[in-house]
């Protein structure tokens, strides 16, 4: 790996680009980008676009998440009844 | 129990924590003992999906897979009423309608007015958070909270940004600072809760 690499974070996926690539993304500017060029990470997002034409068509986004045990579970897992979806914390 | 009287009609609850590791979600968990899928979310994947700004947050979601009342705040019970004012008697009466059937739900029209739907700078934070998030996770507590910062001044309104990150940031989320932070909140004549309007459902 070289030392001008960053890890880039992409949703799932995480792999390694050269700083002059992170900087083309930055000036293509479609995607929403976070940089920390000390630690040489970057986290590239959704488009507000995207994300809210997703949304106003009114299809629940699918996701896939662990329960305490580690077993996964989807949204999708539950098509053909009504869910009644609750994101809480701990705080 | 409503939740056990509404997935004997077919209703399944999907709890989902918003919390930076399965240990601080699981003893709510634990405690509740739920028969429903109880999952755990550290990297705020339901937070973008569902632009998600604070909790708790509740989805209907009907048999197709489609949002059938949007993003609101709804407490299952009065527990908390004495601090944020929200009663759970109107939502629970709502639910309880549109499960049996008695009530067909809202529009698509009615639903995309009622959406809050996410800007620029929300999903900005939300890759900021991120990037914090995996900071925070490779042992860059203090880089990771350079970008909390960051994210929180991008998107004020996010909670699960602001109080989320806290004890990412080693401070306690019930404590002082955050009730400095709803203080200063609130001043400006906003709400932490934003509950949807007094509709129908």
């Amino acid at each position: 790996m070289s030392a001008e690499d960053f890890t880039l974070i992409d949703g799932e996926t995480t792999s390694q680009v050269s700083a002059r690539h992170l900087d083309e993304l930055a000036a293509r500017g479609d995607r929403p980008l976070a940089v920390d060029r000390e630690e040489r990470v970057a986290c590239l997002g959704l488009a507000a676009a995207a994300r809210s034409a997703a949304l106003a068509s009114l299809e629940a986004p699918d996701f896939a998440l662990p329960d305490l045990v580690g077993r996964t579970h989807r949204l999708s897992d539950h098509r053909g009844g009504k869910v009644l979806l609750v994101a809480w914390a701990s705080w | 129990m409503l939740h056990e009287e509404l997935g004997g009609l077919g209703l399944t609850v999907i709890t989902v924590a918003l919390d930076k590791s399965v240990d601080d979600a699981r003893p709510w968990i634990e405690a509740a003992r739920p028969s429903h899928p109880s999952l755990i979310d550290t990297r705020h994947v339901l937070g973008e999906l569902y632009h998600v700004v604070n909790v708790p947050t509740v989805v209907w979601i009907d048999e197709r897979g489609r949002i059938a009342r949007p993003n609101d705040v709804a407490f299952g019970t009065d527990t908390f009423t004495h601090i944020t004012g929200l009663r759970s008697a109107r939502s629970l009466a709502a639910l309880r309608g549109w499960v049996r059937g008695e009530w067909p739900g809202f529009t698509d029209a009615e639903i995309r007015r009622l959406q809050r739907l996410p800007t620029a700078d929300d999903q900005q934070a939300r890759a900021e958070f991120a990037l914090g998030e995996w900071l925070f996770r490779h042992g860059r507590a203090e880089a990771a909270a350079r970008h909390f910062a960051r994210a929180g001044a991008l998107a004020p309104h996010d909670f699960t940004i602001r109080r989320g990150t806290m004890s990412m940031r080693g401070v306690d989320p019930m404590g002082p600072e955050f009730r400095q932070m709803v203080g200063e909140w609130t001043a400006g004549g906003r709400s932490y809760y934003e509950p949807l309007p007094d509709t129908r459902g």
